[in-house]
C-alpha cells in the first residue's frame, strides 16, 4: 500500500461529506459543534469555512429539533446529513427517528419518503463512561424502516456516503470513536451499502464482526494464525438488513462462528446473528457459536475496567480457540 | 456580535472594579467576616480547581471540568444555600460542592474513576453530578414537588448551563414547575459557551426572559459578582420557600478554561473576547472590595493563599495515593441485589484471567 494514497478515516468522512455538498446543492450538514469548531470528532474541520454557514451548520444542543427539521428539510425535498455528535445523544432524538423518520412512508401510504442520512459517533474505548460509551447501532437495527451502516475501513467511509444520501428512505451511519485516526486507502470513492465483506480469508473459523471491532477481529485473526488457526473475517458493514448470504457462506466453509459485538450480549445484534446462523446453517456446524460481547455493565469510566468491559484481541483469540477446541 | 443586549437590566451590587452599587430590587448587608468568607471561598475553589486540571494532564484524572471564571455565580449561590435546600448540579458545580461541605477530593475521585459516587445527597442536600445535559432540572422539580407533599418548606436548586437551555428537557421542566407551582429556583449559568457554539446559537432573547412566558419570575445577575448572585439567589430562594413557586436566575459569566480538558478554546473563541472577561474576574473584584472597604488586609491574602497551597498539595497526594478499583468491580453496581446474569458474567471473566495464568505458570 502506497503511504502516499492513505487518508484516515475522519479524512476519508471529510471528504465524502465534501464531494455530496460540491455534488449536490440539496445536501447539507447540521449538527452540534459541525461548523466553526469542525465537530467534535473533528470531521467537519475546514468545510464551513469552504461551504459556509447555510451549508454546514452550528445548531443549538436540542438532538429532537434538529433531527425532526432534518427530517422536515428531507420532506421538503433537501438531501440532510445530520450529525448527532454521539449515539448516547440520539436517545434524545429516537421519537423523531423512530416514530416519524422510519414510519412516515408507512404511514402517508406511500406518499412521503425521508431522504435523510444521519451520522453519529458510537462505542467505547475513550474513558468517556457510561453515558457517553453506548453502541446502540443493534437498536436501530431492530427498526423497519431505516437502513444501518457500519464503516469499518478507510474505504467505506468514503465510499458509503454518497449512496447513503442516495437512498430514498434513512439511513444512520454509525462511526465507531476510535476509528477516526486510522489509515488507509480510500478507494475509488463509492461503495455499494447492501452487502458484508470478506476482510481475510480462512478455512478453520468465521469470526464476524462490524464497525470497531472489525480491526479487533482482524488483528484476533493474526495471533491465531501465527499458532496455526486461520480464521475467516467476516465485516458486516450493513447491520440492517444484514446480507445472511456472505455469512452463510463463510461459516459453511469453516463451520465455526465467533460473533464480535461491543453491543450487549442479552438481547442484541449478536443474538440475531447467531439465531440466524443457527436457522439457516445449523447442520453446517461443528461447534457451538460463540460470542465476544462488551460485559454486560454500563461501560466503566476507569481506563483498566473500560478495557476489561469491551471485546478485545486476547478474548477474541480466546472465543475462536474454544470453537476450534470442540 | 452578541444579539443579546448587554445593557440588558443586570443585577449587579459590584461593579468590576469592585466598588459596591445599590440596586433597588436586591441589597445586601453581612458581617464583616462573611464579605472575606466569599473571597476565601472562590479563592480556594479557584486552586481547586487547577490542581484538578493539573492532575488531569498529569494522567493523574481521567477528565477535568474546570469551573474557572464562574466562581461567584457558583459560591454566591451556594452560601445562599440552607442546611435543608437540595441541590441538583450539572458537572462543573465544584464551588456549590464546595460550600455544601463535599471534600474536594471526592469530586476528584469521581474523574480519576475510583467511585462514581462518593457522597450521600440526602446529607449533604447536593446531588451527585449530572452528565446528561439537563436531565437534573426535571428530577429537581420532582423532588421539589416531594418535598412540598411531606410538607417540608425547604426550597431545591437545579444548576445548568446555557448550552443545556436548549435541550426540551429544561423547557419541560419549566413548565411542571410552573404549573404545579413547585419551589425550584432554577440557576442557569450562562457562561456564554456550550462547548464551541456561543450563546447566540443557543437563544436569541435573554434566556431569563423566557421565564415571564411559563409564569413566574426570571432575573439576570451578574454572574461574576458574588454579592449580587447571594442576594439574588437568597430572594428566589425565599420566594420559593414562601410557596410562590419556580423562580429562573441567569448568572450572566463566562467559562474561562475549556468546556473540559477535551477541547481546546483557542480554535472556536477569540482571545479579545476572553481578556474581556478576565478585566471582570469574579475574585479580582472582590479582592478590590476588601480592600477599598478595608475588610481585609495583605496578611488576610496571604493566609488564603497559603491555605490554598495546603489544599493543592493535600489534593494531588490524596489523588495519586487513591486505589485502583479491582476490576470486578464493573459487576457491582449494574442492580441493587445479586442477579444471575452478573454473577455468570463475573464467573465467565474470572475464569477468563484465569486461562491466561496457565502458561506463566
Amino acid at each position: 500500500m502506497s503511504a502516499a494514497n492513505t487518508i484516515t478515516y475522519r479524512e476519508a468522512m471529510r471528504e465524502a461529506i465534501r464531494e455530496a455538498l460540491r455534488r449536490d446543492d440539496r445536501v447539507f450538514l447540521m449538527g452540534e459543534d459541525v461548523g466553526a469548531y469542525g465537530g467534535c470528532f473533528a470531521v467537519s474541520l475546514g468545510l464551513l469555512e469552504e461551504f459556509g454557514p447555510e451549508r454546514v451548520r452550528d445548531t443549538p444542543l436540542s438532538e429532537a429539533a434538529f433531527v425532526g427539521a432534518g427530517i422536515g428539510a428531507a420532506l421538503g425535498g433537501m438531501r440532510p446529513i445530520v450529525e448527532i455528535m454521539t449515539v448516547n445523544f440520539s436517545l434524545l432524538a429516537l421519537d423523531q427517528i423512530l416514530n416519524n423518520a422510519a414510519t412516515l412512508l408507512h404511514m402517508s401510504g406511500g406518499q412521503l419518503n425521508v431522504p435523510l442520512v444521519i451520522r453519529m459517533t458510537t462505542g467505547a474505548g475513550r474513558q468517556l463512561a457510561a453515558q457517553h460509551s453506548h453502541s446502540l447501532e443493534g437498536w436501530y437495527a431492530h427498526i423497519p424502516g431505516l437502513r444501518i451502516l457500519a464503516p469499518a475501513t478507510v474505504e467505506d467511509a468514503r465510499g458509503m456516503l454518497w449512496p447513503a444520501l442516495e437512498d430514498p428512505d434513512p439511513v444512520l451511519i454509525f462511526e465507531h470513536g476510535s476509528l477516526y485516526g486510522v489509515s488507509g486507502q480510500p478507494g475509488p470513492g463509492q461503495v455499494d451499502i447492501t452487502s458484508a465483506a470478506l476482510r481475510r480469508s480462512g478455512k478453520d473459523v468465521t469470526l464476524i464482526a462490524y464497525g470497531g471491532t472489525t480491526g479487533k477481529a482482524l488483528a484476533a485473526a493474526d495471533v491465531l494464525s501465527a499458532e496455526g488457526t486461520e480464521a475467516d473475517v467476516v465485516d458486516l458493514r450493513v447491520l440492517r438488513p444484514l446480507d445472511d448470504a456472505t455469512i452463510m457462506e463463510s461459516v459453511g466453509r469453516t463451520h465455526r462462528a465467533v460473533i464480535v459485538d461491543e453491543g450487549w450480549r442479552s438481547g442484541g445484534l449478536s443474538a440475531e446473528i447467531g439465531i440466524r446462523i443457527a436457522e439457516q446453517a445449523f447442520y453446517q456446524l461443528d461447534a457451538p457459536i460463540q460470542r465476544v460481547c462488551t460485559a454486560e455493565v454500563p461501560i466503566p469510566y476507569a481506563r483498566h475496567l473500560e478495557e476489561a468491559a469491551l471485546p478485545q484481541v486476547p478474548s477474541i483469540v480466546a472465543a475462536a480457540r474454544e470453537a476450534v477446541a470442540s | 456580535m452578541r444579539r443579546q443586549d448587554e445593557a440588558e437590566d443586570l443585577v449587579q451590587l459590584l461593579t468590576p472594579e469592585g466598588e459596591r452599587v445599590v440596586h433597588p430590587g436586591y441589597d445586601l448587608d453581612l458581617p464583616k467576616s462573611q464579605y472575606r468568607g466569599l473571597y476565601r471561598d472562590m479563592t480556594l475553589v479557584r486552586r481547586l480547581d487547577r490542581e484538578a486540571f493539573a492532575l488531569q494532564r498529569l494522567g493523574e484524572l481521567g477528565m477535568w471540568i474546570p469551573c474557572l471564571g464562574q466562581e461567584a455565580a457558583q459560591i454566591g449561590s451556594g452560601r445562599a444555600l440552607e442546611p435543608d435546600d437540595h441541590v441538583f448540579p450539572s458537572y462543573r458545580e465544584h464551588g456549590v460542592a464546595w460550600c455544601r461541605g463535599i471534600p474536594p477530593l471526592t469530586l476528584m475521585g469521581m474523574l480519576r474513576g475510583t467511585t462514581n459516587g462518593g457522597w450521600d445527597p440526602r446529607h449533604t442536600g447536593f446531588h451527585l453530578y449530572t452528565i446528561v445535559l439537563g436531565v437534573q432540572t426535571l428530577h429537581a422539580v420532582g423532588y421539589a414537588m416531594g418535598m412540598r407533599r411531606d410538607g417540608d418548606s425547604s426550597a431545591v436548586v437545579a444548576y445548568f448551563g446555557d448550552g443545556a437551555a436548549s435541550e426540551g428537557d429544561v423547557s419541560e421542566a419549566f413548565n411542571f414547575a410552573a404549573v404545579y407551582n413547585a419551589p425550584v429556583v432554577f440557576f442557569c449559568q450562562n457562561n456564554q459557551w456550550a462547548i464551541s457554539q456561543p450563546v447566540d446559537r443557543q437563544s436569541r432573547a435573554p434566556i431569563h426572559h423566557r421565564a415571564r412566558g411559563y409564569g413566574f419570575p426570571g432575573v439576570r445577575v451578574d454572574g461574576n459578582d458574588v454579592l449580587a448572585c447571594l442576594a439574588v439567589t437568597r430572594a428566589a430562594l425565599e420566594h420559593a420557600r414562601r410557596g410562590d413557586g419556580p423562580f429562573l436566575i441567569e448568572a450572566h459569566t463566562y467559562r474561562m478554561g475549556p468546556h473540559t480538558t477535551s477541547d481546546d478554546p483557542g480554535r472556536y473563541r477569540p482571545a479579545e473576547e476572553v481578556e474581556e472577561w478576565q478585566r471582570k474576574d469574579p475574585i479580582a473584584r472582590m479582592r478590590a472590595f476588601l480592600l477599598r472597604e478595608e475588610l481585609a488586609d495583605d496578611a488576610f491574602f496571604r493566609e488564603v493563599d497559603e491555605e490554598g497551597d495546603r489544599l493543592a498539595l493535600e489534593l494531588r497526594e490524596g489523588v495519586i495515593s487513591m486505589p485502583d478499583p479491582p476490576v470486578d468491580a464493573m459487576f457491582d453496581h449494574v442492580y441493587t441485589g445479586r442477579h444471575t446474569l452478573l454473577e455468570e458474567e463475573r464467573a465467565w471473566y474470572a475464569a477468563y484471567l484465569d486461562r491466561f495464568e496457565e502458561p506463566r505458570a
